[in-house]
């Protein structure tokens, strides 16, 4: 009888689970690859590969060549500095770390704005000597590194908790100095962490519209990421370059997803 | 290469984890740091690899004081109570970990690494890695990862304290003949007793942060300092402000001037040896140790009434001996 009604419930959850997970996030991503592709391969082909396009993406990929890997430096930095070396000031770091999960994108933004606008506190002095942050890409970079700094610290903390300080040690008592512990113990040990970390940091710098959008001023075959380019495609009722450019974007995250798993399976094998 | 520690003070915040501790360590010999735990038996062994600072006193190694030098530079061997395994490396690596950072080339590596496992008898499973082995091949592998780099001193934390009853008895006669034929001065540190005597040479007692006394085992069971010497030590009988071990109990059937009456409570056989628990006319619960031949000519039943005599009873409060 127990495992009859357990076995009931059981499915029924399931049922549940899938049925929200359907509704809410397939329907929608299926959708939009069922209309991209609904004339053929060749107006979303077009549209992505319009030199517009083509800058738009390179934008955005640039921007996920600069933000990761500094994030993922910072990231591990971070993490090491929070688990390994407690005192006071952890408590305060670890809220201005969790900062950009808890503030709207848009607020991140215009806070750039503000810092660095011509009205701003560094913007004039910054243009002076003949840097641009606003409306270009030093502005973008700063807008993306923001958005996505908590990830790799995130990812990594827990897994530097749970290895402890033994392994470290061990290492140091066998001669390595700290630097030798780190690559050799230390970063095997937390690889998985900070490839999660990653790979979302990747998505959410892909993905990133609100803080980008107000920093970069979104022109066209300048300051236009993927994103903002499908946002200027669907205003313009060109509906076929909105879903190509954001299948594209769907299947640059995917891609990083699966990317990882490969490697975890080949480790785990 | 002998051990020496002066003086050496250490606090974890309001615990005074060690406090004024000096040992001597002998070129050559093997050492056993016995305590209860939060005796500062750990803390003391990790001070002379330099895995903790202390806040006052020197660790002298071979004549050299070395409180300042890092651990990497001290070449002392350290094996940990969870063996510390490194969990993505194999066997092999584990061992070759020392020996790469030592910039060994390849092939002297390679001989290296198989000599070692094939003494702490691993040959065999160098591809594994520590999640594919037992405990006690856990802990013989981070022993040949330690032994691999030739320390000039082994330190040893609790290093069979996670293992089960007969793996930890393997590897303590394991672990003497090992230092019988390798003679590196080595400390290590238990709470066990029985332990401690059965491989150390040297033993240091350990308590609240002091050492009680050190010497060899016999030293320690028959000349106890003090009272926690004495309990911690062996086992012992408490009879008002004397102590009297076990065995210095004997049990009579008749009446001597001076002997104390009892009760049998109960009757315990373990194996050889016979447990037999008593109760005084003022309620102290005492036991005595007697072979089976002693209890067999007694013929002893639980609820009669015996006299005890003990020889060898100790009195710390006088610092003499009551015989």
């Amino acid at each position: 009888m127990r495992t009859a009604s357990s076995a009931r419930s059981r499915w029924s959850l399931r049922t549940l689970g899938l049925g929200y997970l359907a509704l809410l996030l397939l329907a929608p991503l299926l959708l939009i690859f069922y209309r991209t592709f609904e004339h053929g391969l060749a107006p979303p082909l077009e549209a992505i590969t319009s030199p517009d396009g083509l800058h738009a993406l390179k934008l955005s990929l640039l921007m996920v060549a600069i933000a990761v890997p500094l994030n993922t430096i910072f990231g591990v930095g971070c993490a090491l500095l929070l688990v390994r070396h407690k005192w006071k000031g952890n408590a305060v770091i670890d809220a201005i770390i969790n900062l950009p999960f808890a503030i709207s994108p848009v607020v991140i933004g215009l806070s750039l704005f503000l810092l660095y606008g011509t009205k701003g506190w560094l913007g004039p002095t910054l243009s002076e000597v003949g840097i641009e942050i606003l409306f270009s890409v030093p502005g973008m970079v700063l807008a993306s590194i923001f958005v996505s700094l908590p990830f790799v610290v995130r990812e990594t903390v827990p897994i530097l908790q749970e290895i402890g300080t033994e392994q470290e040690q061990a290492a140091s008592t066998l001669g390595a100095n700290a630097w030798q512990t780190f690559w050799r113990v230390t970063l095997p040990a937390i690889r998985w962490g900070v490839a999660y970390g990653v790979v979302l940091s990747t998505a959410r710098v892909l993905g990133e519209f609100g803080a980008v959008s107000i920093v970069s001023g979104s022109r066209s075959g300048e300051t236009e990421t993927l994103p903002l380019f499908v946002q200027k495609q669907f205003d313009n009722f060109n509906f076929a370059g909105a879903y190509g450019a954001s299948v594209l974007l769907a299947l640059l995250a995917l891609t990083t997803l699966l990317a990882m798993n490969v490697l975890k399976r080949k480790e785990d094998a | 290469m002998g051990i020496t520690v002066e003086g050496a003070s250490k606090r974890f915040g309001d615990f005074q984890a060690l406090n004024d501790v000096s040992i001597e360590v002998p070129n050559g010999s093997l050492t056993a740091l016995l305590g209860p735990s939060g005796s500062g038996k750990s803390t003391l062994l990790r001070a002379i690899a330099g895995l903790e600072t202390l806040d006052g006193g020197r660790v002298l190694i071979d004549g050299e004081d070395v409180s300042k030098k890092p651990t990497q530079k001290r070449e002392v061997g350290f094996v940990f109570q969870h063996y510390a395994a490194f969990k993505h490396m194999t066997v092999f690596e584990n061992v070759a970990f020392g020996l790469k950072i030592r910039k060994w080339d390849k092939t002297k590596i390679s001989a290296r690494v198989h000599e070692l496992l094939q003494l702490v008898q691993l040959d065999g499973l160098a591809e594994r890695y520590p999640s594919q082995l037992s405990g006690g091949q856990r802990q013989r592998m981070a022993l040949a990862r330690a032994l691999a780099v030739e320390p000039q001193v082994l330190l040893l934390d609790e290093p069979f304290g996670a293992l089960d009853a007969k793996v930890r008895k393997d590897l303590r006669s394991w672990l003497r003949r090992l230092h019988d034929e390798m003679h590196v001065t080595t400390i290590f540190v238990t709470h066990d007793q029985e332990e401690a005597m059965d491989v150390a040479g040297q033993l240091v007692v350990m308590n609240e942060g002091r050492v009680e006394q050190s010497g060899g085992a016999a030293d320690l069971y028959d000349h106890p300092a003090n009272e926690f010497v004495m309990s911690f030590v062996g086992e012992v009988n408490r009879l008002g402000d004397r102590y009297v071990r076990p065995h210095d109990v004997s049990v009579f059937l008749d009446r001597d001037a001076g002997d104390e009456e009892a009760m049998v409570q109960r009757i315990v056989a373990l194996g050889f040896e016979v447990r037999v628990e008593l109760v005084l006319g003022d309620g102290t619960e005492v036991w005595a140790q007697l072979t089976r031949a002693e209890l067999q000519k007694l013929e002893l039943r639980e609820g009669q009434i015996v006299y005890l005599r003990s020889s060898q009873a100790k009195s710390f409060s006088d610092e003499t001996l009551v015989a």
